[in-house]
C-alpha cells in the first residue's frame, strides 16, 4: 500500500533491506494475510452450524460430485438419472456445468495423493472458500495490470470481504458460482494482460480460463452444441465475431491494393452485399424457426417486468426478483459510493484495460439492478473500481503530505533562513489548510474503510452463513434453538420408505431430497420441464379426488410439505402457493388465481375462499392442525407464520394418510393409500 | 447308557424375559447334580431345542455359591458344543465340564446363564400408534433334560404385570409379574410340556442390525472409538397413520412402544464425543460426565416406532494409557468387545482394530470365539496402510462386553515418521520455490520480449550499483561535516585535514568505480528511460561534493586563520543553504530511481 506505518517501516529497517525488498515483503504479507482472511471469514457457518452442504442447489452439485468419486468421469459423463423427475428422468451427465465437480475431484484426489485422508464433503464444503482466496490474488493482479500495485492490493482487501461475493462464496455454499467468479475474474485478468503485452501465451491462457468458466457455469462446447449460431441471445456475440473478420481482412485487402479509390469501391460492394447476406439468413433463421427467439430469462434482463407476467417459474424464484435499493447497499457498503468515484479515476487515466473495467462495471451493474442474483457479477468489478478510488485517493493524499513533512524539517534546519522561500513554501502559504485537510480526508478514508470492515464481517455472520437446511433460533431464555426438521424428515425417508419410492413435493425441496433421503421425486430444482412442475403445481391446488387422479397417474407414493405455522417459519408451502396456482394455472386452465384469492387478497383464515380451504396444499399443510395449541392465549389452530387462526380446522384426508411429522412440524410426509378396492381385496387376501 | 447315569436333584429355571432387556431372554438355571450311576462321571451335557439354539447368544456355566457368600469372582466352568452319539437330532447339547468327577452319590450344584435373542415374538405383528405391543414367549415347563430330573420348577418374570394370556398347567402360580410352574418331580428324561405366555411389553426392542466398531490407536496418546450402528426397532410393525400432535400430547400412550433415546456408558475420560449420521451431525444429544462413566443419551432424528429404522454414528476418543499396556516387549490394547451402548442386541458385530503404521506381529486374545481376519487401512499420512484386525461376531449380547486384548509390536521410532514426512513435504516445497525463483525457465532464450527483459535487469543491477555508490559519497559527506563539528569542539585541525585527506581519497575512488557504469548505461538501449535521471543524479552530486569540499576549505581556513565562530558561520551560511537544497534534491532523485 502507498501508506506505510512509520514503525513498521522502522522495524523493516533494522532488518537491513532496501525499500524494493521492504515493498516485496509488506505486499507478499499483505496478501498472505488477504487470502488467509478471505478463507476464515467464510467459515462462520462451519463453527457455528457444522460442516455441512447449504441451500439447495449446492445439495445437487453434491450429489454428483460423489458420484463423480464414486464411478469415475466415464460414468459421470453418462450418468442417467432416475431418481428425479419421475416418470422422465435426466441425463445428467449431458445437462449439468461439470467445472465445479471436477475441480473438487481433482483437490480431493490431490489431497488423497498427498496422503491426507479427508472425506470428499469436506472438500465440497472448503471448495468456495478456496476459491474465494483465490479470487483475491486474482483481483490483486487485476487490479495490478489496470492501476498499480497499491490499487491491487486494495481490491483484494475489499474483494475478500465484499457480502455481494460471500453471498455465494461461504462454507458450505457448493455452487457453480463459487468457482465461477474466480474463473470469471481470472479470464478477464488473462484477456487484458494479453491485451496489454500482445503476447500469444497470455491469449492462450485466456482462451483457457475462458473454457473453465464456461464449463463451470453455463455452457461448455458439448452443452451449448450449436447454440451460438442458433439461439437468438448468441447472435450478438456472433456478429461481434464476423465483424472482427471483415475488419481484418478488409484490413489486408487495403494493404493489397495500394489504390484508395480502389479500396473505396471494393469497400462499398463488400459491406453492401455483406449486410444484405447477413440480413437475409437473420431473416430466413427467424422464420424458419432455425435461429431461436430470444427466451424468457433473457427477456427478464432486458425488461425485468416481464417473467412476472409471462414466466411465473422465473419470477417464483427470489434470486430472479430485480434488485432493491436495499440489498445494494447491503451487498456492497461503501462501494456503492466509491464506484462513480473509481470510474473518474478510470476516464482520467484511459488505456485498454480501464475501458475494458469500465464497460464491465457498468453492464454487470445494470444486470445487477435488474436480478438479485447477478449482484455477484457485479462484485469484482466493484471491488476493482473502488479500489482504484481508494488506492489513488489515499496515494494523492499521502504524496501531499510526505512532501509538505519535508519542506517543513528543511524549514526547522534551515533554522534563520525563512526568507528564501521555495515555490513549495509559496504553495503550501497559498493554501494553508491543506496539510489538515490531508490528514482529515485520510482519517475520514480510513474511517469509511473500517465501517466496509464492520459491516461485511456482520452481514457475514448474519446474514450469509445460515445453511438454511438448519434453522436457528433464540428461545425464551436468549438461548439458541435448533430447528433441524428438514433433515429429520429426509433421514425418515431415507431409512423408512421403500427404496423405489416416489416422493411429490414442490421443487425447491427435489435436490434435497434426492440428496439427502435418497429417493426418487417429481420434479427437483432443476425446472427443465415447465409442464411437469405445472402437473405438480395443478395437483396441489386441486382438491383431494382431483388431486389423486393426479397423484396416481404420477405413481407417487408420498407427498411432503413444509409447513411453518408452529414455529413461525415464513417461507413455507402455503406461502409459496400462489406461485403454484400461478405456474400450474400458466399450463392448466383450470386452474385460476382468483379462485384462491379473496378479493385480490390472499388469505388462510375463516374469510378465505373456499376452494383456498378445501385444496390439497392447504389440506396437507393443516390436516390436525385445528387441534393444536401453537401459542399461549391464542385459540387452538393459530397459525404462527402468518398470525391467524385457520379457516378449516376439520381437515379430512381421505386418500392419504400422515405418515410423519417432524417434531416441529415443519416438514409433514404423507403416505398415498392404495385405492380402495385393491385394498379391500389385498386385506381378504392375506388377513 | 451313559447319561442316565445321572439324575437333577433340583431345577430352578428362572426366565428373566426381561426387567431390561427387549429382544432378549435370559434364562438362568439352577442344577445340582447328582452322579446316580457307578462311575466317576465328569461331563453334564445341557440339552436345548433346535428353535432355542438357533437364538442362543450366550452360555455360561459357574459353579454355585450358596446365598449369602461374598461375591467373588467366580470361574467360569468350561462349556462346549457336544454331540453325543444316541441323541434326538433335533436338540443341541452342550458339555460342562465340571471341576472334578461325581463319584456315586456325589452332588454338584452350578448356574447356568443361556442368553437368547429374537425369543419374543411379537402377536400381533403390525400395531398402530395408539396400540401396545405384546409380545409371545415360548417354552418348555419341563425342563429338558437327557437325565431324569427329580425336583424341578420354573418361573418366568415378565417386565410387566399386564399379561395377556398364558397357559396354564397344573401347579401354575402367579404373583403380580412373575408366573411359576412347579415344583414338578420325578420327571423322566426328555419331558416337555410346552407353554406360551403372551404378554405386554414396551421395552425398547432396539436391535443393531449391524454395528462396525472401529478402534484407532494413536500412540501420540489417543484411542479414538467411532462406531456405525444401523438400528431398527424390532418390535410389532407399525401401521396406519403416524400422528405427531397425538404423540406429541401424550407420547406415553400414544406411542407407548416407541423408544425415544438410548444410553450408551462410554468409559471415563472419554472426550471429542460426536454423534451424526450421514447427513450431518444430530444435535439432540446429552454428555454427562463423572470420574466412574460417560453417560451418553442419544436421540435419533425421529422417535423409533415398531420397523423403523435408523443409522448413525458415534465416535470418541479415550486416553490411550488407560487402554495400552506393555507386556514382554509387546504392547497390547485392553478394551471392551461390544457396544457401550446398554439394553442392545446385536445381529452382526465387526470390531475393526486400526493399529499404527508399522506395528507388527499381531495376535488377538478373547474370551469367546470370533471370525478374525486382518485388512490395512490408508489414513492421514500413511504410505502402505495401517495394519487393521476385524473380528466379527454374529448375535451379540450385552454379557459379550468383556475385555480383550490385541498383541502387537511397535517400535518407539516409528512414531516420528509422519512428522519427518511433513517436514519433509514443507522442506521440498520451499527447495522448489527457491529453485523457481533462481532458475530461468524460459523456452525461448533468443526472443526479443526475453532479451530485453534480461537488459532491463542488467540495467537495475547497475543502477543500484550506482545508487550504492551515491548513498556512499553521501556518507563521506556527512563524515566530513562530522569532522568539522569536531572542528569546533576541539579545535583539532590536523584530525580534521586527515579526514578531508581519507574522504578525498574515497570520493575519487568511488567516482572510478561509477565511471565504467554510466558507460554501461549510456551504451543500453533500455536504460535510455531512467538515463537522464541517473546523469542528472551524478551531476547533482557532484555539485555537493564540490560544494562540501569548498564549505570544508573555508572553515578549515578559518580556523587555521583562528577567525571567530559566528565569523565562520557567517562566511559558510549561504554554502550551507546551497548544500541543503542540493542535499535534498540528490534525496529526491535517489528515491525518484529507487521506485522505477
Amino acid at each position: 500500500m502507498a501508506t506505510m506505518p512509520a514503525s513498521a517501516s522502522d522495524l523493516l529497517k533494522s532488518f537491513k533491506l532496501k525499500t524494493k525488498q521492504q515493498e516485496l515483503l509488506i505486499r507478499v504479507s499483505i496478501l498472505c494475510l488477504v487470502y488467509i482472511l478471505a478463507f476464515i471469514t467464510r467459515l462462520f457457518s462451519v463453527l457455528r452450524y457444522e460442516s455441512m452442504i447449504h441451500e439447495f442447489d449446492p445439495y445437487f452439485n453434491y450429489r454428483t460430485t460423489l458420484y463423480l468419486t464414486e464411478n469415475g468421469f466415464y460414468d459421470f459423463w453418462n450418468w442417467f438419472d432416475y431418481e428425479s423427475w419421475y416418470p422422465l428422468g435426466r441425463i445428467v451427465g449431458g445437462t449439468l456445468y461439470p467445472g465445479l465437480m471436477v475441480t473438487a475431484v481433482l483437490i480431493y484426489r490431490i489431497l488423497r495423493f498427498l496422503r491426507f485422508a479427508v472425506h470428499i464433503r469436506e472438500v465440497c464444503v472448503l471448495t468456495a472458500p478456496f476459491f474465494a482466496s483465490n479470487t483475491t490474488l486474482v483481483a490483486y493482479f487485476f487490479g495490478k495490470e489496470i492501476w498499480d500495485s497499491g490499487a491491487g492490493l486494495v481490491a483484494a482487501i475489499l474483494i475478500a470481504i465484499c457480502p455481494g461475493y460471500i453471498s455465494r462464496s461461504v462454507a458450505g455454499s457448493y455452487d457453480n458460482e463459487g468457482v465461477a467468479i474466480f474463473a470469471l475474474l481470472f479470464t478477464f485478468y488473462v484477456f487484458v494482460k494479453a491485451v496489454n503485452t500482445g503476447s500469444l501465451a497470455w491469449s492462450l491462457a485466456s482462451a483457457f480460463g475462458y473454457f473453465y468458466m464456461v464449463s463451470a457455469w453455463g455452457g461448455y462446447i458439448r452443452f451449448v452444441g450449436f447454440q451460438h449460431v442458433q439461439s437468438g441471445e448468441h447472435m450478438a456475440a456472433m456478429g461481434v465475431f464476423f465483424l472482427m473478420q471483415v475488419f481484418y481482412f478488409l484490413d489486408w485487402v487495403k494493404h493489397m491494393l495500394s489504390d484508395t479509390k480502389l479500396f473505396q469501391a471494393f469497400l462499398r460492394i463488400t459491406v453492401t452485399c455483406a449486410v444484405a447476406v447477413g440480413g437475409i439468413a437473420l431473416g430466413l433463421g427467424m422464420v424458419s424457426g432455425y435461429i431461436s427467439p430470444w427466451t424468457g430469462r433473457f427477456y427478464s434482463l432486458l425488461d425485468p417486468t416481464y417473467a412476472k407476467d409471462h414466466i411465473p417459474i422465473i419470477a417464483s424464484v427470489s434470486e430472479h426478483q430485480p434488485t432493491a435499493w436495499s440489498s445494494f447497499m447491503f451487498d456492497f457498503h461503501i462501494l456503492l459510493f466509491l464506484f462513480p468515484a473509481g470510474l473518474y479515476f478510470c476516464f482520467k487515466r484511459l488505456s485498454d484495460a480501464t475501458i475494458f473495467i469500465v464497460m464491465y462495471g457498468l453492464t454487470s451493474m445494470y444486470f445487477a439492478g435488474v436480478m438479485v442474483r447477478l449482484i455477484l457479477v457485479a462484485t469484482p468489478a466493484v471491488c476493482l473500481i473502488s479500489a482504484i478510488a481508494v488506492s489513488a485517493t489515499v496515494k494523492n493524499l499521502t504524496v501531499l503530505l510526505r512532501s509538505k513533512n519535508k519542506v517543513v524539517q528543511t524549514g526547522s534546519t534551515k533554522g534563520s533562513g525563512g526568507s528564501k522561500s521555495s515555490s513549495k513554501a509559496l504553495l503550501d502559504q497559498s493554501q494553508p489548510f491543506q496539510k489538515n485537510g490531508a490528514i482529515a480526508l485520510l482519517f475520514g478514508a480510513f474511517y469509511l474503510l473500517s465501517r466496509y470492515a464492520t459491516h461485511c464481517t456482520w452481514v457475514t455472520s448474519e446474514a450469509y452463513s445460515s445453511p438454511s437446511i438448519v434453522l436457528a433460533a433464540r428461545g425464551a431464555h436468549g438461548n439458541r434453538v435448533i430447528f433441524d426438521d428438514y433433515r429429520e424428515a429426509y433421514f425418515w425417508l431415507r431409512q423408512n420408505t421403500p427404496q423405489d419410492a416416489k416422493v411429490m413435493s414442490w421443487w425447491d425441496y427435489g435436490y434435497q431430497i434426492t440428496a439427502m433421503g435418497n429417493r426418487t421425486v417429481i420434479v427437483d430444482n432443476n425446472t427443465w420441464n415447465n409442464t411437469h412442475i405445472a402437473t405438480v403445481g395443478r395437483a396441489m391446488s386441486s382438491y383431494e379426488d382431483e388431486a389423486i387422479e393426479i397423484i396416481r397417474s404420477l405413481d407417487v407414493d408420498y407427498v411432503l410439505v413444509v409447513f411453518g405455522g408452529v414455529t413461525g417459519y415464513s417461507s413455507d408451502d402455503i406461502n409459496k402457493f400462489l406461485w403454484m396456482v400461478r405456474i400450474g394455472g400458466g399450463v392448466f386452465p383450470v386452474i385460476k388465481e382468483p379462485d384462491y384469492l379473496v378479493n385480490g387478497e390472499y388469505r388462510v383464515d375463516k374469510g378465505a375462499a373456499p376452494k383456498m380451504l378445501n385444496c390439497l396444499m392447504y389440506k396437507l399443510c393443516y390436516y390436525r392442525f385445528g387441534e393444536m395449541l401453537t401459542e399461549y392465549g391464542k385459540p387452538p389452530g393459530y397459525d404462527r407464520a402468518r398470525g391467524v387462526e385457520i379457516g378449516n380446522k376439520d381437515v379430512k384426508l381421505e386418500h392419504l394418510e400422515e405418515a410423519f411429522t417432524t417434531s416441529n412440524w415443519i416438514v409433514r410426509i404423507y403416505r398415498v393409500k392404495p385405492p380402495n378396492n385393491r385394498w379391500w381385496l389385498n386385506r381378504y387376501k392375506f388377513g | 447308557m451313559k447319561s442316565f447315569r445321572f439324575c437333577f436333584l433340583m431345577l430352578t429355571i428362572a426366565i428373566l424375559a426381561s426387567p431390561a432387556l427387549s429382544d432378549l431372554v435370559l434364562s438362568k438355571v439352577d442344577r445340582r447334580v447328582e452322579n446316580a450311576g457307578p462311575e466317576k462321571e465328569s461331563l453334564v451335557l445341557l440339552a436345548f431345542p433346535e428353535q432355542q439354539a438357533k437364538n442362543m447368544a450366550y452360555l455360561m456355566a459357574t459353579p454355585h455359591e450358596g446365598k449369602g457368600k461374598v461375591k467373588n469372582p467366580v470361574v467360569a466352568l468350561p462349556v462346549e458344543a457336544a454331540n453325543p452319539k444316541d441323541m434326538p437330532a433335533a436338540l443341541t447339547f452342550y458339555s460342562v465340564s465340571l471341576p472334578k468327577g461325581l463319584a456315586e452319590g456325589d452332588s454338584f450344584t452350578f448356574d447356568v446363564l443361556a442368553v437368547f435373542t429374537h425369543a419374543l415374538r411379537p402377536i400381533p405383528e403390525q400395531i398402530t400408534q395408539a396400540d401396545i405391543q405384546l409380545v409371545l414367549y415360548q417354552d418348555s415347563a419341563h425342563y429338558l433334560s437327557p437325565y431324569a430330573v427329580k425336583v424341578q420348577s420354573l418361573s418366568v418374570k415378565l417386565p410387566d404385570s399386564r399379561i395377556e394370556s398364558y397357559t396354564k398347567l397344573e401347579n401354575t402360580k402367579i404373583h403380580g409379574s412373575e408366573i411359576k410352574y412347579g415344583p414338578y418331580e420325578n420327571l423322566p428324561s426328555f419331558s416337555y410340556s410346552p407353554i406360551a405366555v403372551h404378554f405386554e411389553s414396551n421395552l425398547p426392542f432396539a436391535v443393531a442390525q449391524e454395528l462396525v466398531r472401529e478402534i484407532e490407536i494413536s500412540h501420540w496418546g489417543n484411542v479414538q472409538v467411532t462406531e456405525h450402528y444401523k438400528l431398527i426397532h424390532g418390535g410389532a410393525q407399525s401401521k396406519g397413520e403416524f400422528s405427531r400432535l397425538d404423540f406429541l400430547a401424550r407420547p406415553n400412550v400414544r406411542g407407548a412402544s416407541a423408544f425415544r433415546y438410548l444410553v450408551a456408558n462410554l468409559p471415563p475420560r472419554a472426550h471429542s464425543v460426536y454423534y451424526r449420521d450421514e447427513i450431518g451431525n444430530i444435535s439432540t444429544s446429552h454428555l454427562r460426565g463423572d470420574s466412574k462413566k460417560t453417560e451418553l443419551l442419544i436421540e435419533p432424528r425421529y422417535p423409533m416406532f415398531g420397523g423403523w429404522r435408523t443409522a448413525f454414528t458415534i465416535g470418541y476418543g479415550l486416553p490411550l494409557q488407560d487402554f495400552l499396556y506393555e507386556s514382554d516387549g509387546k504392547r497390547f490394547l485392553n478394551i471392551t468387545f461390544s457396544s457401550p451402548m446398554v439394553e442392545l442386541v446385536i445381529d452382526a458385530l465387526i470390531v475393526k482394530v486400526v493399529l499404527p503404521e508399522g506395528s507388527s506381529d499381531i495376535s488377538v486374545a478373547a474370551s469367546f470365539p470370533v471370525e478374525q481376519w486382518q485388512e490395512t487401512k490408508i489414513s492421514h499420512l500413511d504410505i502402505d496402510g495401517r495394519p487393521v484386525v476385524v473380528l466379527k461376531k454374529t448375535n451379540v449380547v450385552p454379557q459379550h462386553n468383556q475385555f480383550f486384548q490385541v498383541y502387537y509390536h511397535f517400535s518407539q521410532l516409528s512414531m516420528l515418521r509422519e512428522p519427518l514426512m511433513l517436514i519433509s513435504g514443507f522442506f521440498f516445497f520451499f527447495v522448489a520455490c527457491i529453485v523457481y525463483m533462481h532458475a530461468d525457465i524460459s523456452i525461448s532464450k533468443s526472443s526479443a520480449s526475453y532479451l530485453a527483459k534480461q537488459q532491463w535487469e542488467e540495467v537495475q543491477a547497475v543502477i543500484q550499483q550506482v545508487q550504492n555508490i551515491i548513498s556512499r559519497c553521501l556518507t563521506t559527506h556527512d563524515n566530513l561535516e562530522a569532522s568539522l563539528r569536531d572542528l569546533s569542539r576541539t579545535g583539532n585541525i590536523q584530525a580534521c585535514k586527515a579526514a578531508r585527506k581519507a574522504a578525498d581519497g574515497l570520493l575519487k575512488e568511488l567516482s572510478k568505480e561509477l565511471k565504467p557504469l554510466l558507460t554501461f548505461l549510456q551504451s543500453s538501449p533500455s536504460a535510455a528511460q531512467v538515463l537522464p535521471k541517473v546523469e542528472e543524479l551524478v551531476a547533482k552530486e557532484r555539485e555537493l561534493q564540490e560544494k562540501v569540499m569548498v564549505k570544508h576549505s573555508t572553515v578549515v581556513d578559518g580556523y587555521e586563520k583562528k577567525l571567530g565562530a559566528r565569523d565562520i558561520e557567517n562566511r559558510v551560511a549561504l554554502q550551507q543553504q546551497k548544500l541543503t537544497a542540493l542535499r535534498q534534491e540528490v534525496d529526491d532523485l535517489l528515491e525518484f530511481i529507487d521506485e522505477i
